[in-house]
C-alpha cells in the first residue's frame, strides 16, 4: 500500500478534543492536498472525525473552517497552481473558498465508532486512560478487515501495553503531537519491538509532509516530553511548599514566586504553574498516575494536585482556546490572582506582588526576555551572561533559579540514564521544539 | 499640446498619516478609522489653509476601489461631510486605478482652465487595510485586465512587476539590478524618516541598503523576482490640495510664493488588454513625462526634483531610464551611484515615495503634488531638499496599472 493509498480512508478518535482537532486539521489538509494532485482526481479521500460529543463535533467543524482558511491564505501561490484548470475560480477569494470546501468535504463528523471499520489508518487521541484506549482499538480491530495501523497520541501510556492488550501485533506506534498540534513542530515517535518497519517509514514521511520534527523516544511511560515536564513540575510544587515553610509565608505567595522564577529567571515562555494550568491540573494528575507505577525509584505524585482536584480547580482550556483558571487566575491572558488552597479562593496578585518581589530581590541588569531570545543569533552569549550573573547573586530569586536550572538538567540526564531518551540531544530537542524553551535543559549554564 | 490659456496654481497641500504596517500605532486586528475619516481629515486640512469652504467652487476625489475595499461607491456624497457648506456644490470622483489621484489633479486643472472654477478642492483617498493582503491582491488586480487575472499570480501586481524585473535581470544582469533596487529602497527609507506622515517614518533599520541587498526573491513564498522590500506598502491615507486660478489665489488670500504654478501636463493611456511590448521598458510613463515637459517648455536638465510612481523599485528604475536620465540598462547603476538620493543629482521621491511614504492607491497622485508643492515652497520641514535657481522645476508622474493610465505634471515655484 502506497503512502497515498494509506491516507485514503483515515479515522481520528477523539477528534473534537484539543489534540484530536489539531490532528484532524493537519491530516485533512494533507489528504486534501493529495486529492488535488492530477493523478488523484478520481480517487476518494475520507477522514472520519469520531467523537462521542455531538456538540464538540459541531464546534470542531467551525474550528476547521477558520483554521483551513488560515492555512489556505498562506499557500495561495500553490493553490492557484493546483486549481489552474478550474476556469470558474479566478480570484484568490474563489480559490481559497473552494479549498476550504474541498478540505471540509473530506471530513465526516460522526459519533459512531463504526466509521473506523473501513479505515487503513487510525489516529487515537482520546483521554489518557489505558483501558479505554485498549477497548476502543481492539473493538475496531476486530471489525476492520484492513489490518489498519494505529497511531496513538498518548503522552504517557507505554505503547507495548496497548499493543499486547488490544492484540495489534506490530500495527501500532506512538505518534505524540504537542499542544497545539497545528503550531508545535515536535512529534515524539515511539515504536515497540514489533512495530512494522513500513509503519515507521510511513510515520516519517507523514511527519515530513506536515513539516514536523520527529524525535524518537523509547517506550517508557511518559516518554521524553512528560518525563521531563512532570518531574520539573513536581520540583516546582516541592520548591513552593519548602519556600512557604522556610519563609513562613502562605503557599500562594510561594507559588507566585516559583512561577515567576521559572518564567523570568529561567527565561521560559511561561512559569511552571502556568504551564500546569495550560496542560490542565487534571491531565497532569492523570499522566503522573500512569507514569508512577513504572518508576519504582521515585514517587511521581504530589498531594497539592490531589487537593486542587478535590477543590475542583483544574485549569485546562476552553474550546475557544482561552485559559481556564487553575493555580493561577487569568484575565486577558495575564495572571491576576493565585489560588489559596487553605482558604479556597483567589488572592489578587496586586495585594502581595510587591512583597514577593522584595523577597526575591532584583533581576540582574543582564536579564533577557524569552520572546526576544528565540530568533536572536547571540542567544547563547546573552544567556551565559545572564545566568552567570544569577550564579553570582545571593538574592532569593537567583538562588531558586540556579537550583531549578540544575534540577532541570538532572532530570534530562536521568532520562538518558533510564533509557527513555537515546541521547541528550533528543531531550534538548523535545524541550526546545515541544515546549518552546529557548535553551535545552541539559546545558552548562548552572554548573 | 497648446499652451495653457490661463495660469493655474496649486497650494494648501495636506497629507494624513499613511497608516499600515510600519506605523507603531497600526494594529491589524484593532478597529481603525474608515474612509470617511480620511476624506474628512484631508479635506479639512486644505480648507483650513484656504479660508474655509465658502471659497471652494467645486471638489474632486480620486479613488480606486472603495467599492470593494470599503463596499462603498458614490463617493462625491462624502464631500459635504468635510464641511456642511460644501453641500449642494459640485463634486465628482474619478478612477484610473493607482493613477486616480493624478486624474483628480487633471480634473481640477481642466476645470480651472475651462473657467468653470477658480478654486477646486482636490482630494485622493484609499483605505486598504480592511482586508488581508492576499485578498487585497484580488482587489488591486482590477488595475489590470480582468481576463488576465486567472493566469496571473496570487499577488497579481507584484507578479506583473516581478516579470518586468526578471526581464531586466536577464537583459542587464541580476547583481547590478539588485544593487540599484536596494539603493532605491534605502533612499525611500532615508526620506520617509524625515516626514512624520510617512508610513516608514518610524523605521530605524541601521542599514536598509544591506538589508535589501541581502534579501533574495523567493518565488515559493512570494514572487520570483521581487522581495517585499521592492514593493510599496498597503496603506490607508488621503491627501488634498487646492487647484486655483490667479483669481482663486487672491480669493483665498494665498500669496503666489506659497503656491506652485502648473506649467504643463500630460495624460496618456496604454491599451490595458496588451502586454508591455518589452517588459524591461516602460512606454506610457516616458510618453507622458516628455509630453508634460514639452507642454511646459522645460527640459529634464531644468528639473530639480521628481516624484515618480515607484509602486515597485523596478518601476522607479525603469522610470529613470524612460526619462532619459540614464541609458537603457544603466538606470540601476545610476540609482545605485546615488543620483536619485536626496542629496544626489536628481532627488526623487523626497518624502519616501510609494515604498517609504506609503501607497494609499487613490491618494498617491495627489500626495506626489503635495510633496512637490512642499519642496518648491520650502514647506517640507525636515524633508526639505535644496532647490537651486537654475533647476527650479518639479515633476510628478502618477501611474495606474502596469504602465496604463499615466498623468505627468510639471511645476514651478509660484
Amino acid at each position: 500500500m502506497t503512502y497515498e493509498e494509506r491516507l485514503q480512508n483515515v479515522s481520528v478518535l477523539g477528534a473534537a478534543g484539543k489534540m484530536g482537532s489539531g490532528i484532524l486539521l493537519l491530516t485533512a489538509v494533507e489528504m486534501a492536498d493529495l486529492s488535488l494532485k492530477p493523478e488523484n482526481k478520481d480517487k476518494s479521500f475520507v477522514l472520519n472525525a469520531i467523537d462521542i460529543d455531538p456538540a464538540g463535533l459541531s464546534g470542531l467543524m467551525k474550528y476547521m473552517r477558520e483554521q483551513v482558511r488560515k492555512v489556505a491564505e498562506k499557500k495561495t501561490v500553490w493553490l492557484r497552481k493546483a486549481y489552474a484548470d478550474r476556469d470558474d475560480l479566478v480570484e484568490n477569494y474563489d480559490i481559497i473558498d473552494e479549498y476550504i470546501f474541498d478540505v471540509l468535504n473530506i471530513v465526516r463528523p460522526v459519533t459512531s465508532m463504526e466509521a473506523a471499520h473501513k479505515s487503513t489508518l487510525i489516529f487515537e487521541a482520546v483521554s489518557e486512560n489505558r483501558a479505554l484506549k485498549v477497548k476502543l482499538l481492539s473493538g475496531i480491530d476486530q471489525n476492520n478487515p484492513n489490518k489498519p495501523w494505529y497511531f496513538t497520541n498518548t503522552s504517557s501510556v507505554p505503547i507495548n501495553l496497548i499493543e499486547s492488550e488490544a492484540k495489534l501485533d506490530g500495527r501500532i506506534l506512538g505518534f505524540h503531537f504537542y499542544n497545539p498540534p497545528a503550531v508545535q513542530r515536535l512529534v515524539e515517535l515511539i515504536t515497540t519491538e514489533k512495530t512494522l518497519e513500513e509503519a515507521i517509514e510511513f510515520a516519517h514521511e507523514y511527519a515530513g509532509k506536515l513539516k514536523k520534527i520527529i524525535v524518537p523516544s523509547n517506550d517508557h511511560a511518559g516518554f521524553i516530553g512528560n518525563g521531563h515536564f512532570m518531574r520539573d513540575a513536581l520540583h516546582g510544587m516541592k520548591e513552593a511548599e519548602a519556600l512557604a515553610a522556610d519563609k513562613n509565608i502562605p503557599l500562594y505567595k510561594a507559588i507566585s514566586i516559583i512561577n515567576k522564577v521559572t518564567q523570568d529567571y529561567l527565561v521560559r515562555p511561561m512559569g511552571i504553574f502556568q504551564l500546569i494550568d495550560y496542560v490542565g491540573v487534571d491531565v497532569v494528575q492523570f499522566i503522573l498516575n500512569v507514569m508512577n507505577p513504572f518508576n519504582a525509584d521515585e514517587e511521581l505524585q504530589h498531594d497539592l494536585l490531589d487537593t486542587m482536584m478535590e477543590q475542583g480547580v483544574k485549569g485546562g482550556q476552553y474550546s475557544s482556546g482561552a485559559q481556564k483558571d487553575g493555580f493561577l487566575k487569568y484575565k486577558g491572558g495575564k495572571i491576576v490572582a493565585v489560588w489559596d488552597v487553605h482558604k479556597q479562593h483567589y488572592v489578587d496578585v496586586d495585594e502581595f506582588q510587591g512583597e514577593c518581589e522584595e523577597m526575591m530581590g532584583s533581576l540582574p541588569t543582564s536579564k533577557v526576555a524569552w520572546k526576544d531570545l528565540l530568533r536572536n543569533k547571540k542567544k547563547d552569549d546573552l544567556l551565559l551572561q545572564f545566568f552567570n550573573d544569577l550564579k553570582a547573586s545571593d538574592e532569593l530569586g537567583a538562588i531558586l533559579a540556579v537550583k531549578y536550572g540544575k534540577r532541570s538538567k538532572e532530570i534530562g540526564e536521568k532520562l538518558v540514564k533510564d533509557l527513555v531518551a537515546q541521547k541528550i540531544d533528543h531531550v534538548n530537542t523535545v524541550m526546545l521544539t515541544g515546549f518552546y524553551h529557548a535553551y535545552g535543559p541539559v546545558n552548562n549554564f548552572f554548573d | 499640446m497648446q499652451k495653457l490659456r490661463r495660469k493655474v496654481y496649486m497650494t494648501a497641500g495636506y497629507n494624513t498619516i499613511s497608516m499600515g504596517t510600519g506605523r507603531k500605532e497600526f494594529h491589524p486586528k484593532k478597529p481603525r478609522p474608515g474612509i470617511e475619516h480620511y476624506i474628512s481629515e484631508a479635506g479639512k486640512g486644505v480648507l483650513n489653509q484656504i479660508g474655509g469652504p465658502d471659497n471652494v467652487d467645486e471638489s474632486v476625489l480620486g479613488n480606486f476601489m472603495a467599492a470593494r475595499f470599503n463596499k462603498q461607491a458614490n463617493l462625491p456624497g462624502f464631500i459635504p461631510m468635510i464641511d456642511k457648506k460644501l453641500e449642494f456644490k459640485p463634486a465628482i470622483s474619478v478612477e484610473g486605478a493607482c493613477g486616480s489621484g493624478g486624474l483628480a489633479l487633471m480634473y481640477g486643472l481642466r476645470s480651472v482652465l475651462a473657467e468653470t472654477a477658480d478654486v477646486v478642492l482636490t482630494l485622493g483617498v484609499e483605505v486598504q487595510n480592511t482586508v488581508k493582503a492576499i485578498y487585497g491582491a484580488d482587489i488591486l488586480a482590477g488595475a489590470g485586465w480582468y481576463q488576465k487575472r486567472k493566469q496571473g499570480h496570487a499577488y497579481f501586481f507584484p507578479g506583473q512587476f516581478s516579470d518586468r524585473a526578471g526581464a531586466y535581470y536577464e537583459k542587464y544582469g541580476f547583481d547590478r539590478a539588485r544593487k540599484g533596487m536596494a539603493r532605491w529602497f534605502a533612499n525611500a527609507m532615508e526620506n520617509a524618516r524625515l516626514d512624520p506622515t510617512a508610513q516608514e517614518y518610524q523605521n530605524t533599520n541601521p542599514d536598509p541598503y544591506a538589508l535589501a541587498l541581502k534579501m533574495k526573491p523567493n518565488g515559493a513564498a512570494f514572487v520570483d523576482h521581487l522581495t517585499v522590500l521592492d514593493c510599496s506598502k498597503v496603506s490607508d491615507g488621503a491627501s488634498g490640495i487646492a487647484i486655483c486660478s490667479e483669481e482663486g489665489l487672491e480669493k483665498i488670500g494665498v500669496d503666489k510664493k506659497d503656491a506652485v504654478e502648473v506649467l504643463g501636463w500630460a495624460q496618456v493611456i496604454r491599451d490595458i488588454t496588451n502586454d508591455p511590448k518589452d517588459p524591461a521598458e516602460l512606454e506610457a510613463i516616458p510618453k507622458a513625462a516628455h509630453q508634460a515637459m514639452e507642454s511646459a517648455g522645460v527640459t529634464i536638465d531644468q528639473i530639480g526634483t521628481i516624484e515618480t510612481h515607484d509602486c515597485f523599485s523596478i518601476a522607479g528604475i525603469l522610470a529613470v531610464e524612460g526619462l532619459g536620465l540614464a541609458k537603457k540598462g544603466e538606470g540601476a547603476d545610476w540609482v545605485d551611484a546615488g543620483n536619485t538620493a536626496r542629496d544626489g543629482y536628481m532627488p526623487m521621491n523626497t518624502t519616501g515615495g510609494l515604498i517609504g511614504w506609503g501607497h494609499p492607491t487613490g491618494a498617491t497622485g495627489v500626495h506626489q503634488a503635495v510633496t512637490i508643492w512642499q519642496q518648491l515652497t520650502g514647506k517640507a520641514g525636515k524633508a526639505q531638499i535644496n532647490i537651486s535657481d537654475d533647476r527650479p522645476y518639479g515633476m510628478t508622474i502618477n501611474m495606474g496599472g502596469d504602465d496604463v493610465t499615466v498623468v505627468a505634471v510639471v511645476y514651478k515655484r509660484g
